[in-house]
């Protein structure tokens, strides 16, 4: 009995070493940029140092259930007022305060870490994120391009996406870059991300928001910078600009495919913001905190 | 005219299901059947006398667990519905608006209508027996609590034939559930059974701290209480902090929905995330509600089955009661992705991953009193010993999920499901299962069959690690929670697949269970002793089941393991019923009117749903005269004779 659950055990672990190998298939333990990397780490050690723990547990009770099992030829100890004892207790007391102080401190050090864009690499590109029922709305500020449903970004650069929502709380998550953020009606908050492999990869909103919720997914396509001033370009060309009244069409519920827009209306992500309570908030802290980081990064 | 009922009625009732027209008919019938055999066996008299009046808490006990069984069994189908419409790509079997709807029923019938009341059943049948009280302190409230409880679960599961069941997840997030986005009665639903039976919840929870403090046997100080009545403390505590929480979310979300507030809209100030905090201020700590009791569960169930001492009797008390102090600082970590600073999120990491610390070592302190003793295979020590290594891993995944910059990768993924499933059943469901193999005899009076207990067991078990396993992978896969269906080009197919067949083999492990126990009704083997375990504390001195007034001489308590103590000095209640004169034991008397008073609080809910104000105006009013009649009675106790507990002792053989 006791090594059925054992071997359930180790099922997951060597499951986990194998799935590490293989690729696509686990975008979560295969990130393709700095912040996504870092949070697998953690998940790496963590999963590492309470793998050690689990199995220390389950050795132990599988060993004192087969030994102190009640036979009645079973020649084990017997004490049954046997109930303290300060060495042991300390011993594991110990045991998790120090693991636990281990964990505390590279999660504290991440947490902050994940607040700044990464280092050593280029020149930020900013998208405005916008979740929809049921579709996401993308506006780049710097390229003055709009996108439904699908991003292409630069491969190397960071990306800072500032997050709102004219509906419902919805997450946004590109599993294969890094975690996620939710999408907030009446905020713009931010995201550092970034690709650094050329690539086709799934966003999707991650918090439920509705009936066709599942249906918010979107790709992510990671290309190099000259393709993606290619693409700009294309879009520039080929499409129509996105009017107030086309985006009021558009953020009714419902879903649709991939557009493309060759430009939009510049006060439209903060006019989205400010109208869905952004007003009542004290927005100041964020924007101070933005010109903050800017600074950073002109240093 | 003709034209208007019709309309009426196609929105009051949910109609264009062929699964919702087979449940009408199942409920009909099964209704008329209940009916027809109370008529038939002249039973109306007795149903009303002996239970629905009862402030007895052993019988409260029984109608909280037969009503958590039940709630069990709809829960866990529509976990087999959603685990049968992913079993595959793409499928159709239900479209996204009913799939919406069984999630959220799903998780709000198995927290609040099933681990709760399974929960207080536990409370209810063991701790006044613990303690050797002859009932807790306010049988009348708890009779309320009852009725409240019952009658918001009923008021939430008639959402599934009338209105719409509500369908924004069990956390019923704002803006979602606001009336810009949802506009049906099912979200009413929500807010008003559970807003209903939480109030039930409330009054348990001081109901049983009282008793606890209050109504020990002489010479039962603090230290000397059995670790569940422990554990029961350190939930009440949690449970009379959070719940008032809850009640204003649920309050306010009211308030904007039937009045038009902007408590938690996007619009005029209201601020979602208000509710969001609200919401797990109270959710959070529930968690600690339901699980501290458990874990008391346990610390009885191992000790009994290794014949031994509890390892660390002092460290488990102080552990529980770390754990319900710390539960109250870990909320936000349901939403670390929620933008809040790097300050905000490192401090709810840091004080989640602090809760493993006394967790961990409760664990040692179970798996050291196991160690030196003699371990029997009972079917409450099979639970309780499936529960370790389940739990084990449960708690490593929580840590993992505790480290907020993880978190940001596993929030709202099937990581996450897994984990939470593998801490709520294979801590909370297995420890109350495990108790109520444990008690029932002292419930019933007889054993359930362990053979088939054990197929039960086994199934569930295996059932639980094939369905389970496998999320924490999808979770790695990128497969959010709550989605309806998933096409074949993600990849998810096989192991949704795998995940499906070990839902099924759970459901077979359920219908296992339920056999054992309309087989035992018939074949069980009666407990004659009163003691079938070889228990150690009191409630296993009296017989069982246990008479109407529990104890008819109160015992001093020595020790921890107080009846386990008498019989080390061979000592038992029967030499107390010789030794000394039995005297007229003073009892609460039956009342009708929680019962009344619950069916008014459900016609005024019902009346709030749907928006009918004179209704629910009526249903207050009726609440507001049951609660003046009984403020004016004056005639709540009597004392049973002398003569009439010495018959019912000497028919036990114990004078």
């Amino acid at each position: 009995m006791k090594s059925l659950w054992r071997k359930g055990f180790f099922i997951l672990i060597i499951g986990l070493l194998f799935l590490t190998g293989c690729s696509d298939k686990y975008p979560v333990l295969n990130p393709v940029g700095p912040a996504g990397e870092r949070e697998k780490n953690l998940i790496v050690l963590s999963a590492v140092l309470m793998g050690i723990v689990v199995a220390v547990v389950i050795a132990l009770l599988a060993f004192i259930v087969y030994r102190y099992r009640d036979k009645p030829n079973n020649k084990a100890a017997y004490k049954p007022n046997w109930d303290d004892s300060k060495i042991l207790e300390v011993v594991w007391w110990a045991i998790p305060i120090i693991i636990i102080g281990v964990l505390s401190f590279y999660t504290v050090r991440d947490t902050f870490a994940l607040t700044k864009p990464p280092k050593n690499s280029g020149e930020p590109i900013t998208i405005e994120v916008t979740s929809l029922d049921w579709k996401w709305m993308f506006f780049y500020p710097d390229q003055d391009v709009a996108t439904v449903n699908y991003i292409d970004v630069p491969a190397g650069r960071p990306i800072q996406f500032v997050l709102t929502s004219d509906a419902p709380i919805n997450s946004f998550w590109i599993p294969a870059l890094g975690g996620q953020e939710y999408t907030m009606p009446g905020m713009a908050m931010r995201l550092w991300l970034q690709a650094n492999e050329v690539g086709t990869y799934t966003g999707k909103g991650a918090n439920f928001s509705g009936k066709h919720f599942e249906d918010m997914t979107f790709d992510v396509n990671v290309v190099k910078e000259t393709d993606f001033n290619k693409w700009v370009d294309k879009v520039k060309d080929t499409s129509h600009a996105l009017t107030k009244q086309e985006y009021q069409k558009l953020a009714k519920p419902g879903v649709i495919g991939e557009k493309s827009f060759s430009s939009y209306p510049k006060s439209i992500f903060m006019d989205t913001v400010n109208k869905n309570g952004g007003l009542y908030m004290n927005n100041d802290w964020m924007m101070k905190d933005m010109n903050k980081s800017d600074e950073m990064e002109g240093k | 005219m003709f034209d208007r009922i019709k309309s009426f009625a196609s929105d009051f009732f949910v109609t264009g299901e062929p699964m919702i027209y087979a449940s009408d008919v199942a409920i009909v019938l099964v209704l008329a059947a209940i009916i027809f055999t109370l008529t038939f066996l002249k039973k109306w008299k007795w149903l009303w006398r002996e239970w629905i009046t009862t402030v007895d808490h052993k019988k409260i006990g029984i109608m909280y667990l037969v009503s958590a069984l039940l709630m069990m069994f709809r829960g866990g189908v529509d976990a087999l519905l959603m685990r049968t419409q992913l079993a595959l790509p793409d499928q159709n079997l239900l479209d996204p608006e009913h799939y919406n709807q069984i999630f959220t029923t799903h998780g709000t019938i198995m927290i609040l209508f099933m681990a709760m009341p399974f929960l207080f059943a536990m409370f209810n049948i063991a701790v006044p027996l613990q303690l050797g009280a002859r009932d807790v302190a306010f049988p009348f409230l708890n009779a309320v609590s009852f009725w409240l409880f019952f009658f918001g679960a009923l008021l939430f599961n008639l959402s599934f034939v009338i209105g719409g069941s509500p369908d924004a997840g069990w956390t019923s997030y704002a803006p979602l559930t606001e009336l810009g986005f949802d506009k049906g009665p099912g979200e009413n639903f929500y807010l008003l059974g559970v807003q209903i039976s939480g109030i039930g919840s409330m009054a348990t929870g001081i109901n049983f701290l009282v008793t606890i403090l209050k109504m020990r046997a002489p010479g039962m100080k603090m230290m000397r209480l059995p670790l569940f009545c422990w554990s029961v403390v350190a939930s009440c505590v949690v449970i009379i902090f959070a719940f008032p929480a809850l009640t204003v979310a649920l309050a306010l979300l009211m308030i904007d929905r039937i009045a038009g507030a902007h408590f938690f809209t996007m619009l005029h100030g209201g601020n979602p995330m208000m509710f969001l905090n609200l919401f797990w201020v109270w959710g959070h700590p529930e968690v600690y509600i339901v699980v501290l009791p458990a874990y008391g569960i346990y610390s009885e169930i191992v000790s009994t089955f290794s014949k031994k001492k509890i390892f660390g009797y002092k460290t488990m008390v102080i552990s529980l009661m770390i754990i319900s102090v710390v539960s109250y600082f870990v909320w936000a970590h349901h939403y670390f992705t929620m933008g809040a600073s790097a300050g905000v999120n490192s401090f709810f990491a840091v004080a989640s991953m602090l809760i493993g610390i006394p967790t961990g070592v409760k664990i040692f302190n179970w798996l050291f009193t196991m160690f030196r003793g003699r371990i029997s295979m009972k079917l409450p020590m099979l639970w309780t010993l499936a529960f370790i290594p389940c739990f084990a891993m449960g708690g490593a995944t929580g840590i993992m999920l505790a480290m907020a910059p993880a978190d940001y990768q596993y929030h709202n993924s099937y990581f996450l499901i897994a984990h939470f499933h593998q801490v709520l059943i294979g801590g909370v469901a297995f420890g109350l299962l495990a108790g109520m193999y444990y008690w029932w005899p002292k419930m019933f009076g007889f054993r359930l069959n362990e053979a088939l207990g054990k197929w039960g067991f086994w199934f569930f078990n295996i059932g639980f690690y094939v369905c389970f396993m496998p999320q924490y992978l999808l979770g790695f896969m990128g497969m959010t929670r709550r989605v309806s269906t998933y096409s074949a080009d993600t990849g998810w197919t096989d192991f949704n697949f795998i995940s499906s067949i070990g839902a099924y083999l759970m459901g077979i492990g359920f219908l296992f269970i339920v056999v054992q126990v309309l087989y035992s009704i018939k074949y069980g083997e009666r407990d004659l002793t009163g003691d079938p375990w070889n228990g150690r504390t009191l409630e296993w001195a009296i017989p069982s089941p246990a008479p109407h007034y529990n104890f008819a001489h109160i015992p001093e308590v020595k020790e921890v393991d107080a009846w386990w103590g008498m019989k080390e000095r061979g000592e038992s209640l029967v030499q107390l019923n010789r030794k000394k004169k039995f005297t007229p034991i003073h009892m609460p008397k039956n009342s009708g009117i929680p019962f009344i008073m619950a069916v008014f609080f459900f016609i005024s809910g019902f009346g709030f749903v749907f928006g009918w104000y004179w209704i629910a105006a009526l249903g207050l009013l009726g609440v507001a005269i049951c609660m003046i009649a009984r403020s004016n009675n004056r005639n709540t106790d009597y004392h049973i004779p002398a003569e009439e507990v010495e018959e019912t002792e000497a028919a036990y053989g114990r004078v």
